[in-house]
Formats: C-alpha cells, structure tokens, sequence
C-alpha cells in the first residue's frame, strides 16, 4: 500500500451536476468545507442543492443551518427548483436548525460565553434525521449578531470538529466583499475549513458570468481554476469545459457530408465522430453545407439534429426546398429535428445546457450548428472560448459527428474570431470563398485540414442550383484566394517561375 | 413588584455553567428577596427546548415576565450590566 493510499481522503459525491467532475468526485468526506462568495452568487442555492440531491438521489438526509434568511424564506426560494422542502421535514430527511436573528429580540452580551447550545441543537437534528450532510448559511450573519471574532471562530473550530466525529460532510457558507480579494469578509472563516470553494458572480463587458473555482481541498485532488455554471430551473449545473475531452477514443468509420463529391474530396466522407468546422463569408454557401450535411445523414438513416441562430424555421425549410431537400418530410419521419433559437433569448450558458439536453433527448448521430459566429455576438470572447470547448468536448464524447459554421466578417477572405477559438479542436476545417474572376464572383471550396486523413488539397469551385451544391473544378493560374485577393497569373508568369528554377 | 420568571440556558457542567449560575442567583436574591421563579436548562438534555427557544449561545438568560421579554448571553459577571438588562431599577 502506498503512502497516498492510506492517507487518501475520500469524497462524497454531491449530486450537484458537473461538480462531481470538476471536484473529482465530491466534497471532502467527513469534513467542513468552506463556501464563499459575493452577495447574489448562488451560495444559498449551492447549499440547498447539496441537501437536496443528497436526498433524491443518494436518499441521504440533511440538515440546514441558518444564520440569515429566514425557514419560511428558504422553503419559498428552493421550491422553484422542485425541491419540496416542506415535505422533506415532514419525512424527517431535512431539517432546519434556525439560528437566524429573531426580529424582536434585543441582545445584550454580558461576559463570556460559548455556542454550545447551537452545537447541541445541531447534534439533536443530526441525530434525530440521520443527516449525512449539513449545512450552515450563512457565517456571516453569526458575526453580527456575536460580535466577539476569536470567540466565533474558537466555536466555529469546536463544531466543525464535532461534525467530523459524527461522520458528516459540510458546508459553510461565507460572504465575500469583493471577487477577487480576500476569502472571506472576516477573515477567519477560511481558518476553520479545510476546503474551500469560491463562487463568483462577475460583470464582464456588460455581461453576467457565474464562475465556481475549488480553491483548495486539503489532501486531495480537484481540478484548479475557474468553471463557468448557471442556475437552471433544476438547480447548478457546473461546467467542466474539457475535463472530458481525453477520455474520447476516435473511430476511422467514415459517414457522408451529403454531397458525393465532398466526399470524394475527403477521401471517402468525415469521421463518424469529428467535428467539421466551415467557414466563410455571407452567402458562401454554410447554410447550405449544413442543409447537405442533414439530408446526407437522414437518407443514411442517421439520427440528424440541425441548431439553427440565424434564420427562422420558415425560411430554413424554405431554403432546403429550394435546393430540393424536403426538411418537413425528414422531420416527419423522426429522423431530423431542427431547432430554431435566437441567440440572444438566454445567455451561452443557458444555450449550452439547452443544447446538451436536446442532445440527450433526441439522441442524433449528427448535428450541426448554424451559425457559431451567431452565439459569439452574446458572449465575450472568454466566455465563448469555455462555450466552444464545452460544446465540442460534449459532442466528441458522445460519438456524434458535428458540423459547425462560422462566418467570416470580411466578404474576401480573412478569419473570424470564431476560427482562432476553435480550429485547433476541429478536426476537419472547410474554407468556402468568393473568388473575383474576369469580373465574375464565383465561389471556392476547399478543405483546408482534415486531421488523420489525406484529402484533396485543390480550390475548387462551388456551385448551387435547385439540386443544390455542385463542386467542380479547380481554380487554375489564381492564386491568393484564401487570402482574399485572388488575381490571375498568366501562363508566361508561370514559365518565368518554372525557367527561375530550372536555371538555378 | 410584580414576580419574576426567568430562563437560564447551559451546556453541561461547565465552569462557565457555574459561573453563570452563581451570578445569577446572587443577583436575584440580594434583589428579588426570593420572589422570583428560575428555570435552569442544560442543552445537553433537552435540546429540543433551546431549539424551539432557538438559543444559540450558552450561558443565555431570558427574562419571561415581567415583559418586555429581555435576552442576555455570557456568564453574567458584571451585576450591573445584568440589571440594567432585566429593567430593574437601583434602589
């Protein structure tokens, strides 16, 4: 037996989506761990929630402490995430220990004093449930009701200590003045955990981001930094971003794009589980790469979903018919779902977790999005890269093949932000171009990188009609089309080069 | 004057506890002469009482009658402060 096993300190899985992951499974068992953060970062929710999936999903009761808000609050607040409290202490699998100010009470301290009644109401309701978990919200509020700081935190020492003999992992809850200063605002409270996590709830370029960060876990491993999470309507979900990315295995089963000649391209079709990122300007022809990229899966019988941000249902459909691909039938037949948001109904967290529980519902092989640069418009750029990984990370994991597109804000070449997030996690990177002939605008595609594969590497022209996308030829004597300045060469030119070599 | 009831809330047999006790009960007889009614209460015991009570603090004192209802934690060592607490005017 090795030295990290016999001190290995085990953990207790809180429930509480994506937290199990980014703690590696759960709060420190047998301990107190320290929760802390700014007014209005989730810190009562997170505790709640901790009671509460102990109780529906490991039937573990609980025990919450309050110092602040009143039973009567809390029942009201939580009972919007499902969470029947009411019912819980009627089965005696949740139990309020109230040490909240009391609103006529005036108090005079005279002398020394200890909070061993506290200590002995608490050990009663841990008794008298059975309670695997407690918790005590907020530590605040005890310092001003007490006042004296070295006789709270002597106590505080003597209860988290008591906890421990009785088997029970906690949490404490703590107030924080600013989001990145000191732990907590007495400065005391970080001294009685061994743990401590850090909720933040920060305004980043106007926009609202919740992020949870395991500062420390005494003896055991957690994942270090920042994670996004929301509060959905069933409580947290933490974020693991790409915590799952390594456990993937690739395959070399090949699926179809939708157009043969793609296919060809790629020397026989994508990866069954890549992710395919297309880029290009305004009209280049995503949507449509997209609308293929559908059709190719349902006439594979594929499970096909298609997330759409730019364009409405009507004229989605509207457009795959023109280019003779019929979405009502597909729809009909089960075998696709297209779902139509605007970006700017929820914010990328809450598109997020909207996305992966679609995915899960409906259980596609493929998906596409249409357009990424859509959901860029709502985030920052921080904020998009956690959401682009998550998403990616997500999808890879499930075996599912994804096709995002992203457009390029320069009608001529260029790159979009969108790109410089993502193309280093895309396996495959489709590059679709206007490119200015004898003053004809024509289009270009080529595949740009496609990871584990050979492929073509010519430009070739696109063209779309009522069947579709047609790809053709290669561009011949242009050059600088993907930069965005396509000018023909002339045949002497390219003997000049050929001629500058040869002679050396 | 009307009799007084009072609460005296402890953890176990404590120095602290004593000390409390002790206090209390010189203070009430040096100025109820005896007409009072106390109720000592060790939470280790009953503490189902201090939560119905939500006490949180020991020693805590709590003046019942006459009202105003009156809180005091600590162990109650300067007479002074306690009687000023329980409204008790010096003779």
């Amino acid at each position: 037996m090795s030295v990290s096993e016999i001190f290995q300190v085990n953990k207790l899985v809180t429930g509480i989506p994506g937290f199990d992951h980014i703690s590696q499974g759960g709060l420190p068992m047998n301990r107190t761990t320290l929760l802390s953060g700014t007014a209005g970062s989730a810190k009562t929710v997170f505790a709640s929630q901790f009671l509460a999936e102990g109780i529906i999903r490991f039937s573990q009761p609980g025990v919450f402490v309050t110092f602040e808000e009143s039973v009567a609050d809390i029942r009201a607040n939580m009972s919007g995430f499902g969470w029947d409290i009411s019912q819980w202490e009627k089965d005696q699998k949740w139990l309020f220990v109230d040490a909240a100010p009391q609103p006529s009470e005036s108090l005079l301290i005279i002398g020394e004093y200890d909070l061993g009644a506290l200590l002995a109401r608490i050990e009663n309701a841990v008794k008298k449930s059975g309670a695997k978990r407690l918790v005590m919200d907020s530590l605040g509020a005890i310092f001003t009701q007490l006042t004296d700081t070295a006789i709270i935190r002597r106590e505080l020492f003597r209860i988290a200590y008591a906890l421990k003999k009785m088997g029970i992992t906690a949490l404490m809850t703590s107030e924080r003045i600013e989001e990145y200063g000191d732990i907590a605002r007495y400065g005391v409270e970080e001294f009685v955990a061994d743990n401590v996590i850090i909720l933040r709830n920060i305004l980043e370029e106007e926009k609202r981001r919740r992020t949870i960060e395991i500062l420390k876990f005494r003896g055991t491993n957690h994942k270090k930094g920042e994670y996004p999470f929301t509060i959905s309507d069933t409580g947290i979900i933490a974020i693991p971003l790409s915590a799952i990315e390594l456990k993937q295995h690739s395959s070399d089963i090949r699926i179809t794009s939708g157009s043969e000649e793609l296919d060809k391209i790629c020397s026989g079709g994508f990866f069954r589980d890549s992710v395919i990122l297309v880029s290009g300007a305004t009209g280049t022809g995503k949507t449509l790469m997209a609308t293929e990229f559908m059709k190719g899966g349902v006439t594979n019988d594929e499970r096909s979903l298609l997330f759409a941000f730019e364009e409405s249902r009507e004229q989605l459909f509207r457009n795959a018919s023109g280019w003779g691909i019929d979405f009502e039938k597909f729809e009909r037949n089960g075998k696709l779902k297209v779902v139509c948001e605007y970006p700017e109904v929820a914010g990328l967290d809450d598109h997020l977790i909207m996305m992966k529980r679609i995915i899960e519902e409906f259980k596609p092989n493929r998906v596409a999005i249409d357009s990424l640069s859509a959901l860029e418009r709502i985030s920052t750029i921080k904020g998009f890269r956690e959401f682009i990984i998550a998403l990616t990370s997500f999808i890879k994991h499930q075996e599912i093949a994804g096709l995002f597109t992203a457009t390029t804000s320069s009608l001529m070449g260029g790159s979009s932000i969108t790109e410089g997030h993502i193309s280093t996690i895309t396996d495959s990177i489709i590059l679709l171009r206007y490119v200015e002939l004898l003053g004809e605008m024509k289009r270009g595609i080529t595949v740009l990188k496609m990871r584990g594969s050979k492929h073509d590497k010519d430009i070739r022209e696109l063209t779309i009609d009522y069947a579709g996308m047609h790809i053709g030829k290669p561009f011949r004597d242009v050059a600088g089309i993907l930069t965005g300045n396509p000018h023909q060469i002339f045949h002497s030119d390219i003997d000049r080069l050929d001629n500058m070599f040869n002679n050396g | 004057m009307s009799k007084f009831l009072l609460k005296l809330y402890i953890t176990g047999t404590t120095a602290r506890s004593f000390k409390a006790i002790e206090n209390l009960k010189k203070i009430c007889g040096e100025e109820f002469n005896d007409k009072y009614d106390l109720q000592i209460i060790d939470v280790l015991e009953s503490p189902q009482l201090a939560e119905d009570d939500k006490i949180l603090a020991t020693p805590t004192l709590i003046k019942i009658l006459p009202p105003p209802m009156r809180m005091i934690i600590g162990d109650l060592s300067d007479r002074e402060k306690v009687l000023l607490g329980l409204d008790i005017q010096k003779k």
